[in-house]
């Protein structure tokens, strides 16, 4: 199981990657001692959005499905979570409000995948069916205002957006500051070694393989469309995990966090990143995020111009992503370096795989 | 005892008939050649045989199982295995792993290790196991492909055209190949227009053209037709 951690589809691999994973993890662990209750709370909420970032990557980047959808499943979550924890009283049936809301996006997500899919609707028609579909949940869900849109006692609120539901709780305690800050780095310590592992299963060799050339892998015995549709169903189901903490983490969710603008940035953050790993995906999402953050306390409309202009820069500069491309720039250059150190001869011969480090 | 066995299959687009009316029997254990002039419709029906295209009508047997409405993936499973005429192979994956992709749903461990070395040592590929598939030549990449589809150890090996590209010595060790994997039980169906490679391979012959089976026997008889030689060769004889 350990050796699908060092696989062939994820670039950091080997004793030095994972020590500087754990050298990380350790100073996350150790921040909430040393910032005020602002700041922790300010990363938590970074956090929130990592996993749908994670899903797009594994869509887009491993399983070549450009989803505009994950804002449309983030939402179906997210209003999910506040409808299942106001029915079901709050407290800790929080916590089934969550899991139960996920679930639901990942039905919706099997679903809309199962007819997309079977369809045989691909590349950019796969995204346009995916826009189409968070649209028309962002305008539905804006036309809500009136009384009769309500679930139980959960009033929808059009734009207003829905509110009045518990934070995640576990008895008395509620799950928020630090606490959620740690749940946040369990759960994504959790998702990124889950994705590691698949990908670099031979499952992830088959969604890889059918990313670069469907036909082939079919030919090999492979039915695709069920690989796809795994895909879609997981790389959806994070986004769903992020809408529903997202509604734990403020009690309010609107439809402004599913329109257009909001569907965009998942893929602006993906794509700076590096779309073809989870790691780049993982660290350039998080500064994205905490840059944009930064930025938007200022003013937001510089903030989402910067975002437009750092998906044109992406495309026209280093369309595998910036954040890849730097990593395997150290890689190679370590690489590189350690060869010479062993074998002077070696290392002049030219660009090395970088296939450990 | 026929592996293959194609029933009155026809297959047009739109106002075109590429393949009218065929029968096609392929046996268990023969190295059968597919040839025609080009637009005889040799590849159509390849991609009939395959599962690309589904016949506008008429039926197709596999093993006395009938196949028609069956996906590609499905085909596969049954026991064929195929390489198409352009090289199609995933070029931005290494290709080693190429060749695991194909071996990991029969093989695992140290076995599927061992079979991936057999295959890349076997096609010449050893040296270029750590380069991405799309870095090597037109002709690796062709026998990139036919190893992939041998990785499957199929009942029915279906090749389109698997030498274009290649120089002469390496048609003739993909012949060789394909005449070692025969000896070993392998029912292959080759679509050629090399005909100094289906001499070298064939056992039976059946030649389209118009769409339609033109003649089909020995390679032999074949290559005595007068007929054959004027549809295909322009009047000359293959020699």
């Amino acid at each position: 199981m350990l050796k699908l951690l060092d696989g062939p589809q994820t670039l950091g691999r080997g004793k030095i990657f994972w020590s500087c994973f754990l050298a990380v993890l350790a100073g996350a662990l150790i921040y909430p001692l040393l910032a005020d209750s602002y700041d922790v709370g300010n990363f938590a909420y970074f956090l929130i959005w990592i996993f749908m970032a994670l899903g797009l990557c594994l869509m887009w980047g491993y399983g070549g499905m450009l989803s505009f959808g994950q804002t449309f499943f983030f939402g179906i979550a997210g209003y999910g979570y506040g409808v299942l924890a106001i029915n079901m009283g709050g407290g800790t049936a929080t916590i089934a409000a969550l899991v139960l809301s996920v679930i639901v996006a990942m039905i919706a997500a099997g679903i809309l995948g199962y007819f997309m899919i079977w369809g045989g609707i691909s590349g950019i028609f796969f995204g346009i069916v995916t826009l189409s579909a968070t649209l028309v949940l962002a305008f539905f869900l804006g036309q809500t205002a009136g009384p009769e849109w309500h679930i139980g006692p959960a009033r929808l609120n059009g734009f207003n957006g829905m509110k009045g539901m518990d934070p995640l709780t576990v008895g008395s305690f509620d799950i928020e500051g630090s606490a959620l800050y740690y749940l946040m780095i369990a759960l994504i310590v959790i998702v990124y070694i889950a994705l590691r592992m698949l990908v670099n299963s031979s499952v992830g060799n088959v969604i890889v393989a059918t990313r670069e050339n469907p036909q082939r892998a079919e030919m090999l015995g492979y039915d695709v469309r069920k690989y796809q549709l795994l895909t879609f169903v997981i790389g959806s189901g994070l986004a769903g995990l992020s809408g529903a903490l997202y509604t734990s983490w403020g009690q309010f969710i609107t439809p402004s966090s599913i329109g257009l603008p909001a569907a965009a940035m998942p893929i602006v953050w993906v794509a700076f990143s590096g779309r073809n790993d989870l790691t780049a995906t993982l660290v350039g999402s998080f500064l994205l995020l905490f840059g944009f953050q930064t930025i938007t306390v200022y003013s937001q409309q510089a903030a989402l111009v910067l975002m437009g202009v750092l998906l044109l820069a992406t495309v026209m500069l280093a369309p595998q992503g910036f954040v890849l491309g730097i990593g395997k720039l150290v890689v190679d250059w370590w690489t590189r370096r350690r060869l010479r150190d062993e074998s002077p001869a070696l290392a002049d011969t030219g660009r090395l795989q970088s296939d450990e480090t | 005892m026929a592996l293959v066995d194609v029933k009155g299959v026809s297959k047009r687009f739109g106002g075109l008939t590429a393949v009218s009316d065929v029968d096609l029997t392929v046996n268990a254990g023969e190295v059968h050649c597919l040839i025609g002039p080009n637009g005889a419709g040799k590849s159509t029906l390849f991609k009939l045989i395959v599962g690309l295209y589904p016949p506008t009508s008429g039926s197709i047997f596999f093993d006395s199982i009938d196949i028609t409405a069956e996906r590609p993936y499905a085909r596969v499973q049954r026991g064929m295995s195929i390489k198409m005429q352009a090289p199609s192979v995933f070029k931005e994956l290494p290709v080693r792993q190429n060749i695991q992709v194909a071996l990991q749903e029969r093989l695992s461990g140290a076995e599927r290790v061992a079979e991936e070395e057999r295959l890349l040592s076997l096609l010449n590929l050893a040296e270029e196991s750590g380069k991405l598939a799309g870095a090597l030549s037109h002709g690796q990449q062709q026998w990139l492909e036919i190893g992939m589809a041998l990785a499957l150890q199929p009942q029915l090996l279906l090749l389109d055209e698997p030498t274009a590209g290649m120089s002469p010595e390496e048609t003739y060790k993909t012949g060789e190949l394909i005449k070692s994997f025969n000896a070993e039980g392998m029912t292959v169906l080759v679509v050629e227009h090399d005909m100094a490679f289906v001499r070298q391979v064939a056992q039976r012959v059946t030649v389209l053209h118009l769409g339609k089976i033109f003649a089909r026997g020995s390679l032999e008889a074949i290559l005595e037709d007068e007929k054959v030689a004027e549809i295909y060769l322009g009047k000359t004889h293959a020699h």
